[in-house]
C-alpha cells in the first residue's frame, strides 16, 4: 500500500477527513453489543493485513497532519512534553525501539543506519534526515524522547518502574482525552488512574499493574479504550478546556452525524531494555459517527452500547450532555438484527 | 515466557563451588539487551524431569553476543545447580527465557550502596557495569564467610569503592558504619541470604533511611520439604508434590501449564487461588501480604507448600 498523506487539520477549520479506506481500517473497540471496563490485554503481535494492527507503529494517511498538529500544541505550551531527569536512558530506548521497528515495517518511509553508535536516520514523509550518536544527547536537537516522538503518531508516556508500581516521568502528550502531563507526571500508576469510575472496586487496576509489573522484553501488548469528540479534535486537554468544551454545546440533531466522533485510542505497551521502563504510546483514531454507520455492523452495536453505557462512563467520558442526541441518530441504523462476533466488518 | 534456545559457549569454575557459564546464540545473532539486575530462567532437561531455575545475569547488559550466569553447586538442592555443574558440556543447547528485571537500579538515585552476600553478588556484576556507563558514583559490600567463598572476586573492578568482608578472617562487614554517613539521595540494594536483608531494613529503619531508598532480592529458590497431595478443583485431578519438587513443578510434569516469570516468589505471575484448605500452606514468597497469607485463598506454587489434610485449587 503506498500511503498519500492528508493536508488536513485538527482545530480551527476542523478540514480532517478520512478516506474510504481509513474507515474500513478504523479500529471500532467494541467486540460485543456492550461494554464494560476490564483488563483488556492482547498480544500486540501483528494482526489483519491492513489492519492498525498489522504494524508495531502503525503509520496512516494522518501522519504528517498530526505532526504538525503537535507542534501547534508544544509551541503554545512546551509543558506538554517533559522528562524527569531519571528517564532520560529510556528516551533513548524508546528512540531504538521507534527507529529499528518503523525500518523495518516501512522501508520505503524510513531508513536507519547503524555503524556502532553512529546512527542515521532519515523519514522520508516529514523530510527529516539526521546524524547523530546513539545515547548522546548532544548530536540530537532536542532529549531522544521528545525527538522520536515529534515524528511518531499519538501521545507517548514513559513509565519507570520501581518499588513494585509505574511512575509516569516521562511523556509527550498533545492529544489526550482530557487528562494532563503536567499534573499527573510523577504519579503512580494508582494515582494517575484515581479520576477513574467503577474500574478500582473492580479490581481492574490492581491486576493490570501486576501484568505489568512482568512485562517482558519482546511480548508486547494492547488495549483498545475509546471517549467521544465533538470536532476532530486531537488537543482535548484539561489545559486547553476552554477551547473546546463549548465546542460540545454546538452539537445539534441536523449536525451530529457529521460532528460527532468514535475516539479510539489504541495503547500499547512496551518493556524498554536498558532502562526497564515501560514505553506506554496512545494511538488515537478519529471516525465520525456518519463515517461510522457505513459500516452496518458498526452502527447497529454502536447505537446498543452508547444507549445501554451506565451513566457514570457516559459522565466521566464528558458525552452525557449530548448522550440522547447521539442515541436518537444511531437508532436509524439499528434495525435490531444480530450482530457478529468480533471488531472487524463483516 | 519467550524464550530462545542458546548455545553453552564456555564453562568457567570461579570457584570449587561456583562455576560461570557463557550462553550464545547459536548462529551468532544478537542477543537482547537487558538492564542491569536481570535475570533469565534456564530449562534444564534433567532426564523425565524439565528444571526451570532463575539465575542473574552477570555479563555486560549491553554486551549483544552472549549471556553470562553464575551457579553455586548445591549439593543438597533441588538438583538445578547439580545439574549445571556436572551434566552441562561446551556446545550443548538450552531453553533460556529473553531476560526480565525484578532488581533494577533506581536512576534517580544521586550514589547507589550495593550490599551482598555470598553467591548474592551475582546481579551487581551487572549493575556495576551499567552504573559504569552512567558514571554514578557507587560503593559495594561483598560479605562472605570466607576467601574460598568469594567466588565473584575476579569479576570485580580492582577499585577502592569495592569492599570485601571475609567473617572468618576476623573482617566482619559493619552495616552500621556502611549504612551511616552515607549522603541524602544514596539508594541500598540488598542481594544475599533472608537475614542479610533483613538486618540492612532493620538497620536503615534505625538510622532513618527512607524506606523508597531500600531494594532488595532474596534469591529464592524453592524450598524442599514434605511431599503433600494437592487437588485440581476443576478437573477433580489429585497430583502429589515430592520433596525437591515446587508445587509449580509438579502441576507442569502433570500437563497443567500455570502462568510463571520468576519462579521464585517475586513476581506475582503465578498466583493461584485456593477453593479449600484444610491444613497449613507455607507461604515462601514474597508477593502475598500478611492479610493474603493468613486467609489461605492464595497460593505461589513456584515457592509455597502445604502441610495438611486437603488443599483444592483452581486450576
Ligand atoms: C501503564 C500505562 C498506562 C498509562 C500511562 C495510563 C494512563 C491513563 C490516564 C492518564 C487515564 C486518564 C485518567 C484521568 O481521567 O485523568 C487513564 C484512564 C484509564 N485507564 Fe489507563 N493507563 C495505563 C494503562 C492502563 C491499563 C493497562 C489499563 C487496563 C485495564 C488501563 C485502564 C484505564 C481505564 C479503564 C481508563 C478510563 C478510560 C475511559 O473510560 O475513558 N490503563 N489511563
Ligand atoms: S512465578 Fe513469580 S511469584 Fe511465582
Amino acid at each position: 500500500m503506498t500511503l498519500r498523506f492528508n493536508d488536513e487539520t485538527f482545530r480551527g477549520d476542523y478540514t480532517f477527513r478520512n478516506s474510504p479506506q481509513a474507515v474500513r481500517r478504523f479500529p471500532f473497540p467494541f467486540d460485543q453489543d456492550s461494554y464494560m471496563y476490564s483488563v483488556n490485554l492482547e498480544l500486540h503481535k501483528g494482526g489483519r493485513a491492513g489492519s492498525v494492527f498489522e504494524n508495531r507503529f502503525d503509520v496512516d494517511e494522518h501522519y504528517v497532519a498530526e505532526m504538525r498538529d503537535r507542534e501547534i500544541t508544544l509551541a503554545e505550551d512546551p509543558l506538554r512534553c517533559q522528562s524527569l531527569p531519571h528517564m532520560e536512558l529510556a528516551g533513548w530506548d524508546f528512540l531504538e525501539l521507534v527507529m529499528t521497528t518503523k525500518a523495518e515495517d516501512y522501508p520505503d518511509l524510513f531508513t536507519l543506519h547503524r555503524d556502532g553508535d553512529r546512527w542515521h536516520w532519515i523519514n522520508r514523509p516529514l523530510n527529516i534526515e539526521q546524524r547523530f550518536t546513539f545515547l548522546d544527547a548532544t548530536t540530537l536537537p532536542c532529549g531522544p524522547m521528545e525527538y522520536i516522538t515529534r515524528q511518531t503518531q499519538g501521545d507517548h508516556a514513559l513509565l519507570d518502574q520501581r518499588d513494585g508500581n509505574l511512575w509516569m516521568d516521562a511523556g509527550m502528550i498533545t492529544s489526550q482525552a482530557d487528562w494532563s502531563l503536567d499534573f499527573d507526571i510523577g504519579m503512580n500508576f494508582f494515582e494517575w488512574h484515581a479520576p477513574v469510575p467503577k474500574a478500582h472496586e473492580m479490581g481492574v487496576f490492581q491486576r493490570a499493574l501486576k501484568f505489568l509489573l512482568n512485562l517482558q522484553q519482546g511480548a508486547p501488548v494492547r488495549r483498545l479504550n475509546w471517549t467521544m469528540t465533538v470536532n476532530p479534535r486531537l488537543d482535548t486537554s484539561p489545559e486547553n478546556y476552554h477551547k473546546w468544551g463549548p465546542e460540545k454545546r454546538t452539537i445539534t440533531p441536523g449536525n451530529v452525524g457529521e460532528k460527532q466522533f468514535l475516539r479510539v485510542e489504541l495503547q500499547t505497551l512496551w518493556r524498554l531494555p536498558r532502562s526497564n521502563a515501560i514505553a506506554f504510546p496512545i494511538r488515537c483514531y478519529l471516525c465520525s459517527l456518519e463515517d461510522i454507520v457505513t459500516v452496518p455492523k458498526w452502527g447497529r452495536r454502536l447505537h446498543r452500547v452508547l444507549r445501554d453505557l451506565p451513566e457514570e462512563l457516559a459522565t466521566y467520558k464528558g458525552f452525557a450532555v449530548n448522550r440522547p442526541m447521539i442515541v436518537d441518530y444511531l437508532a436509524q441504523f439499528d434495525d435490531g438484527a444480530e450482530t457478529s462476533p468480533g471488531i472487524f466488518p463483516d | 515466557m519467550i524464550t530462545q534456545m542458546l548455545r553453552v559457549a564456555a564453562i568457567t569454575p570461579l570457584s570449587s563451588y561456583v562455576t560461570r557459564f557463557r550462553f550464545e546464540h547459536p548462529e551468532g545473532a544478537a542477543l537482547p539487551v537487558f538492564s542491569g539486575g536481570a535475570h533469565v530462567v534456564v530449562e534444564m532437561p534433567d532426564g523425565a524431569v524439565l528444571r526451570r531455575n532463575s539465575y542473574s545475569l552477570i555479563s555486560d547488559p549491553v554486551d549483544s553476543s552472549g549471556y553470562e550466569i553464575a551457579v553455586r553447586r548445591e549439593d543438597a538442592g533441588r538438583g538445578g545447580s547439580r545439574y549445571m555443574h556436572s551434566r552441562l558440556r561446551l556446545g550443548d543447547l538450552l531453553r533460556v527465557t529473553v531476560p526480565v528485571n525484578l532488581f533494577s537500579l533506581d536512576l534517580r538515585a544521586k550514589r547507589h550502596l550495593m550490599i551482598a552476600g555470598g553467591i548474592g553478588i551475582t546481579p551487581f556484576l551487572a549493575q556495576l557495569k551499567q552504573i559504569a556507563r552512567l558514571h554514578a558514583p557507587f560503593e559495594l559490600h561483598y560479605a562472605v564467610r570466607s576467601r574460598d567463598e568469594a567466588a565473584a572476586l575476579p569479576l570485580l573492578p580492582d577499585l577502592p569503592q569495592v569492599h570485601l568482608h571475609v567473617s572468618d578472617e576476623g573482617n566482619r562487614m559493619d552495616l552500621g558504619a556502611v549504612l551511616a554517613g552515607q549522603p541524602l539521595g544514596t539508594h541500598v540494594y540488598t542481594c544475599g541470604p533472608e537475614g542479610l536483608i533483613d538486618a540492612v531494613a532493620e538497620t536503615a529503619a534505625r538510622l532513618g533511611w527512607p524506606k523508597g531508598a531500600l531494594h532488595s532480592e532474596a534469591f529464592l529458590s524453592p524450598p524442599p520439604g514434605a511431599p503433600f497431595d494437592v487437588t485440581l478443583a476443576r478437573s477433580g485431578r489429585k497430583i502429589t508434590v515430592g520433596p525437591h519438587q515446587s508445587l509449580l513443578e509438579a502441576l507442569e510434569a502433570a500437563g497443567v501449564q500455570p502462568d510463571w516469570s520468576c519462579r521464585g516468589g517475586a513476581c506475582g505471575r503465578c498466583e493461584t487461588a485456593v477453593i479449600r484448605c484444610d491444613g497449613h500452606i507455607e507461604h515462601h514468597d514474597h508477593w502475598l501480604n500478611d492479610a493474603e497469607k493468613a486467609s489461605q485463598t492464595r497460593i505461589m506454587p513456584c515457592v509455597s507448600r502445604f502441610s495438611g489434610a486437603d488443599l483444592a485449587l483452581d486450576l
